[in-house]
């Protein structure tokens, strides 16, 4: 049957890593507006699973259908020493032909102050944040977070709910890959390697 | 559109760090004042040997900058960034070709000179190497970019990538040496073009199976 609205839909997905099964017959349907929160142990192919949907990794069976737009947030942040964190996010931003909604974005994650400093002195969490921005400043539909919450501090955490809560008011979707809450309202919950 | 965005990142980040750009030239210019001390200072034997010692330095210092072409963007997560936008491999890889080559052939070709008089290169003929020399790199910088993303995420790829590298580019030092007759310069030029042309998607390709 096909959902009224776009949606995204992964069905039957298995993860192979290195010869050794990982997962498999993984499937979800997340519509705009919903929130996608994958859980599991260390190893328990979290970040595959989220790789997989941002098209960073093939799976070994299954399919993913996604119709969206997307906006990529991993472990590794993407930010080059020399530049400075405002002409980083305007980069990609001009990548993503949205530069005005650099300014935004800054603010919203507090980073405002930093944007004329050099990437490379800026503090783990404010690397996270700033990764967290240049996915807001994307415009993109569907956003892929793999540990977000990890070394942000409580207000940065509340920052981030703010944005992913204001994201979903507007349509977005939202998948994370977490251990710890990071207070996602009402999410579908995933529990990889249980 | 985005091709332009990420030449123009490439050549900014180049240019923010003279000192990588400058790296290759210096080794470049070391290399072919070796020579006279290794052979000797005899000007008609340097005079003779100069476009191979030139075309062997170019070559060597082609393979500096291998390490720093894929691996760091791969490894910062930037490739990540470029894939879940949908861009291609194909259009990240061609702009990077042509940024490497811009930052690695033009200061070499501004050094040419400084090797030449250190071998004693009558004017003559260090114009026919510069020629050569412009025909030539591109098919240098393609085959680094290759070797690059063939060895991206390996330890040691470096040293791998210089294995692969120098066999390739066998013909292109064969017909750059022999650039004094008109036929060399066309086979240069159409090695570079077909490099040039495959490299990308070579490129691409080798990214994508480094990226499952």
């Amino acid at each position: 049957m096909t959902p009224p609205t776009p949606a995204l839909v992964a069905t039957g997905l298995a993860c192979v890593r290195g010869g050794r099964p990982v997962f498999d017959g993984v499937g979800f349907t997340i519509r705009p507006g919903e929130a996608l929160e994958i859980g599991g142990p260390n190893g328990a192919g979290k970040s595959s699973l989220l790789r997989m949907i941002g098209g960073l990794l093939t799976p070994a069976a299954g399919t993913i259908a996604n119709p969206f737009t997307v906006a990529w947030a991993g472990h590794e942040t993407a930010l080059k020493p020399g530049i400075t964190l405002g002409d980083e996010l305007r980069h990609w931003a001009r990548l993503d032909g949205a530069i005005p909604a650099v300014v935004a974005a800054l603010d919203a994650f507090g980073l405002t102050p930093l944007a004329d400093l050099p990437t490379g002195i800026l503090s783990s969490g404010q690397r996270r944040r700033a990764a967290l921005a240049r996915v807001m400043a994307s415009g993109a539909a569907l956003w892929l977070l793999d540990e977000p919450g990890v070394g942000l501090d409580a207000a940065s955490l509340a920052l981030l709910a703010a944005a992913i809560g204001t994201h979903r008011a507007g349509g977005g979707l939202v998948v994370v890959a977490t251990h710890a809450d990071v207070g996602l309202v009402a999410p579908q919950r995933l529990s990889l390697g249980a | 559109m985005t091709f332009l965005h990420l030449l123009r990142r490439d050549l900014g980040l180049a240019l923010r760090r003279p000192g990588t750009l400058a790296l290759p030239v210096l080794f470049f210019v070391l290399a072919a004042a070796l020579f006279p001390f290794a052979v000797g200072p005899d000007a008609r034997l340097l005079a003779r040997i100069a476009p191979g010692v030139v075309w062997v330095a170019a070559l060597l210092a082609s393979l500096l900058p291998v390490e720093t072409l894929v691996e760091p963007d791969r490894a910062d997560g930037t490739l990540d960034q470029i894939v879940s936008r949908g861009i291609a491999f194909e259009v990240w890889a061609a702009a990077r070709l042509i940024a490497h080559w811009l930052g690695f052939a033009v200061p070499l070709l501004i050094a040419l000179p400084v090797a030449g008089v250190l071998l004693g290169v009558p004017f003559a003929v260090q114009a026919r190497l510069a020629m050569g020399l412009l025909l030539g790199t591109p098919a240098l910088a393609a085959l680094a970019l290759l070797a690059a993303s063939l060895t991206a995420g390996l330890r040691g790829g470096g040293a791998l990538a210089g294995l692969i590298v120098l066999p390739l580019a066998l013909p292109v030092l064969i017909f750059g040496v022999g650039a004094a007759g008109d036929g060399a310069l066309r086979l240069l030029a159409a090695s570079s073009l077909v490099l040039v042309a495959l490299a990308p998607f070579a490129a691409a390709a080798a990214l994508k199976s480094a990226f499952d």
